[in-house]
């Protein structure tokens, strides 16, 4: 056998309006630790997913070869029949089974249609001792630390006896110490032969481990260093994850002066009580003036939505355990979002589809919904006066649809955004809030929307923008903040901020 | 990231024939509907030999429909917010029943007794809306309970008299009586028709002032000889329908009530904010939630509205049989739930007209009123319902996903 267990050739996966990845080619070496590091968008999970099966044979172009064979994998089931596993970064566990329940889900060690419990049990009692995890085998799993259920996802897939075992952000939610144990674990999985992929944002973690770091961006390989020869230093790795050049794809703001501070957010500290009341932001300050741009980046998961949530109305139900907002310099505090509205507060949210949009309806529906009180004569809604607000945001933003009839689920994701935002532009808010207001959205709708933006500024509003993209957070903002794992890790001006600089910051913590 | 799809007619020049295509295309769903009640009334017509259509079979069918309509009404409201109320049923019985003791055994007039008994329903509703949204209990769980609990209540209200038969003749003409008549010496109701008549009136009035409304803000209308084919067409429909009537008894209380009651929750759905917001929640409640909509108060608010309207079917019903007995309710949530969604109420919430609601009770009072005529065994009435409320929606979601 060669040396080579696996090997993705030229894939590209296209998906409707965007070219996921495009050429890809990734090769993973026999027995070695392969990270795979990149950008959020750059194609990681992408690559991961068509590897898996996700995305079955036939809905990407290029080859995946294991073992020297080519391989068509149409589900989940077809790679793990190869010997490979994913583990993703939402556990895939059944909280309310045993740990040796999960094991073995799926694949239970029966006799005829009936399931050997006794074997079942010392089977996974092995497993666990393998992945070093000293807890009872019928211990419920809801009972367990994300670290040692993590640990029960890799004793799962090495009981399918595992050879190519991929992890996709595997320390993401853990702490220092479960970290340290699980990069321990790999190490010796490796030590036994499995080969490993492992998707991660932490370089310093990265650089201790791996033998090979393939770096993606924008869908493309951009480079393989193997530890042994080439550069692996977080200063290089970094670069090459953000080296693109600056294009000129930003419209310039007119001059305008900067007012006085319309939003401040003093010490704002916040648990999520379904996650056994975790700390999800860590007194953060933050504030915006009058006419300003102010970008907030950081990586997915870093705490973004999660912190405009918990200042919008807190509809997601979280513990506030300090801190004050104040907007023009008097403290303010939000029962439910319709408050945070009146005051002038709005937020257009980062899933469009998910709690953005009504997607059954059309377009002057979402464009009214929010300030429907203007539209009132007596009780009833004038419907009239309805279609000639929403011709008017149409025209004036460049909506395009046959008309303002037409179902908001039929439309372009740049429209839907811009749809989101007409319905925002309607409230006319002092302070908006745009969390991913470009994802998923084409290069000229983007333009649109940056045009937009300069365009609400320069009319006195306030912007937060919530973005992990670092060139659209450089090439808008007047000054920005970087955010990573709920804790505000940096503040740039626009003169100072550099991609390596930010990314330093985002990847920080 | 899906590209536009829709290429939604915007009819520039264009013949009649191909406005006419257009305007059956897009109501495709509501036309079926129409045509679905039309072809069960003729068919019941043909076998019951013109039994069916007899204005007096007519003025029953409308006094059979009038709690089924109420209770679809607000059930309704009540699938667009994607919940449901199995409660309904018991409600409806246990608010009759009240209302049957209160007037025999308190000696109150019908005009008190009501009034308590809506409050009552109001109550119910409050009780279960604030189980559902405060506490998180779902709806399923909290009206299955409360269809235990009111199925109690009932025969405990009921428990020393068994059923009540009701003297008083104001409450039982409700759901069994006529608007009164100045004769004229005609063989026809005439306020009845000086009814219809107005009706007619007002509706073209409001349709033609929409219209011009429109034509103001220079928005696209239906071409003129399809606007006034459109308005005969309906005035025709209901001159026809109070001409049946007054041409028996006259128009029934029951069909007032109902009429009252559908304008004003076709006026809160379309008209109102309160309207929006149910709409709105029904299509994706988290996102009309940070659109700055309570949905905990609205939904809320929907379950008292859904209770009070079980509470006045359950005084319907009671005038209905002039009596209070304790198996009313059973089942009345199945016909309410099959109105409703045959109406076409989308099973995935957020669509819905009450409107249509009416023709789906319509649908399922006339099986019910039409297999009774032919003498139809009752279980066969269950399977016939089941399967045509079960056709209903399988081609409605077909429809839908197109």
């Amino acid at each position: 056998m060669s040396d080579i267990i696996l090997e993705m050739r030229n894939i590209t996966k296209e998906f409707p309006g965007v070219k996921a990845l495009d050429n890809v080619n990734f090769q993973v070496k026999r027995g070695e630790i392969h990270c795979l590091v990149g950008e959020n968008g750059a194609g990681k999970s992408t690559l991961m997913k068509v590897l898996s099966g996700v995305y079955p044979f036939g809905t990407y172009e290029g080859d995946i070869i294991l073992n020297g064979e080519v391989q068509q994998f149409k589900s989940i089931a077809d790679s793990e029949a190869k010997e490979i596993a994913i583990i993703y970064q939402e556990l895939a566990l059944i909280p309310e089974l045993s740990i040796y329940e999960n094991i073995f889900f799926g694949h239970e060690l029966a006799s005829g249609v009936r399931i050997n419990w006794n074997e079942t049990i010392v089977n996974a009692a092995v497993m666990l001792k393998r992945v070093v995890l000293d807890v009872d085998p019928s211990t419920k799993v809801k009972h367990l630390g994300v670290g040692n259920q993590q640990l029960v996802e890799i004793a799962k897939a090495l009981s399918k006896n595992v050879k190519l075992l991929i992890l996709d952000e595997p320390t993401a939610a853990l702490n220092e110490d479960d970290s340290q144990r699980l990069l321990q674990l790999i190490r010796e999985l490796k030590a036994d032969g499995v080969s490993c992929i492992m998707i991660s944002h932490k370089l310093r973690e990265i650089t201790a481990i791996a033998d090979t770091i393939t770096v993606l961006r924008d869908g493309s390989t951009i480079c393989s260093l193997v530890a042994e020869q080439d550069d692996i230093s977080e200063a290089n790795i970094i670069k090459n994850m953000v080296g693109r050049e600056m294009d000129n794809v930003y419209p310039a703001r007119g001059d305008h002066e900067l007012g006085d501070i319309a939003f401040e957010l003093r010490d704002w500290t916040v648990e999520d009580p379904t996650r056994d009341g975790k700390e999800i932001l860590h007194h953060v300050n933050i504030n915006v003036r009058k006419g300003e741009i102010v970008g907030l980046q950081g990586l997915m998961g870093a705490g973004r939505t999660e912190l405009a949530l918990s200042v919008f109305g807190n509809t997601p139900g979280y513990r506030i355990t300090s801190g004050e907002i104040l907007m023009d310099g008097k403290p303010v505090s939000f029962r439910n979002s319709a408050a945070a509205i009146e005051a002038g507060l709005a937020y257009a949210t980062e899933d469009r589809k998910g709690n953005g949009l009504i997607l059954i309806q059309d377009i002057k529906f979402n464009n009214t919904i929010a300030n429907l009180k203007e539209l009132v004569e007596g009780l009833s809604i004038n419907k009239n006066e309805e279609v000639t607000v929403a011709n008017y945001y149409k025209d004036s933003i460049n909506i395009k649809a046959p008309s303002v009839d037409q179902k908001v689920g039929n439309l372009s994701g740049g429209n839907q955004q811009k749809v989101q935002l007409a319905k925002w532009m309607f409230v006319k808010p002092n302070v908006l809030i745009l969390d991913e207001p470009t994802r998923g959205i084409d290069v000229g709708a983007k333009f649109e929307i940056y045009t937009l933006m300069n365009r609400l500024v320069e009319e006195g509003m306030s912007i937060i923008m919530i973005s992990s993209e670092l060139p659209e957070v450089l090439g808008m903002s007047d000054r920005l903040y970087v955010m990573s794992e709920g804790t505000i890790t940096g503040e740039l001006s626009a003169e100072e901020a550099t991609e390596e600089k930010v990314m330093a910051l985002a990847i920080s913590a | 990231m899906e590209e536009t799809k829709g290429e939604v007619a915007v009819p520039q020049k264009q013949g009649i024939g191909a406005e006419l295509g257009n305007l059956l295309r897009s109501n495709i769903r509501d036309y079926m509907m129409y045509i679905a009640l039309i072809v069960i009334m003729a068919f019941f017509t043909i076998m019951t030999n013109g039994g069916f259509i007899q204005a007096r079979n007519i003025s029953n069918l409308i006094n059979q429909a009038g709690y089924v309509a109420i209770l679809a009404m607000g059930m309704t409201l009540v699938l667009i917010v994607v919940h449901i109320d199995l409660s309904v049923g018991y409600v409806a019985g246990f608010c009759g029943a009240v209302c049957a003791i209160l007037m025999t055994k308190f000696g109150m007039s019908e005009w008190l007794a009501i009034p308590i008994v809506l409050l009552l329903g109001a109550l119910i509703g409050l009780y279960q809306g604030t189980l559902v949204m405060r506490v998180g209990v779902p709806a399923f769980v909290t009206t299955l309970a409360g269809m235990f609990m009111f199925r109690g209540l009932l025969n405990l209200t009921l428990q020393e008299t068994g059923t009540i038969v009701i003297p008083n003749e104001g409450f039982n003409a409700i759901s069994n009586g006529f608007i009164p008549d100045f004769s004229l010496g005609l063989n026809l109701h005439m306020l009845t028709m000086i009814i219809g008549v107005a009706l007619v009136g007002l509706m073209i009035a409001s349709q033609i002032r929409d219209r011009q409304n429109n034509l103001k803000y220079g928005f696209q209308v239906m071409s003129q000889p399809l606007f006034i084919a459109k308005l005969v067409i309906f005035a025709a429909v209901i001159l026809l329908v109070f001409y049946v009537l007054a041409a028996y008894q006259g128009l029934p209380w029951t069909a007032v009530i109902v009429g009252v009651v559908l304008f004003i929750f076709n006026f809160i759905l379309n008209e109102t904010k309160f309207g929006r917001y149910i709409y709105g929640i029904g299509g994706n409640a988290q996102a009309t939630e940070l659109s700055g909509v309570d949905v905990k108060k609205v939904t809320q608010i929907i379950f008292v509205i859904m209770s009070t309207m079980a509470a006045l079917a359950g005084v319907l019903y009671t005038s209905r049989l002039q009596s209070a007995t304790p198996t009313a309710g059973l089942g009345f949530e199945l016909d309410a739930i099959a109105s409703s969604y045959i109406g076409g109420v989308a099973v995935t919430g957020g669509v819905g007209r009450v409107t249509n609601t009416i023709i789906g009770a319509l649908v399922i009072t006339s099986l019910t009123n039409g297999m009774n005529l032919m003498g139809i065994d009752i279980s066969y009435q269950y399977i016939v319902k089941g399967i045509i409320f079960i056709g209903a929606v399988a081609l409605d979601i077909r429809t839908r996903n197109k």
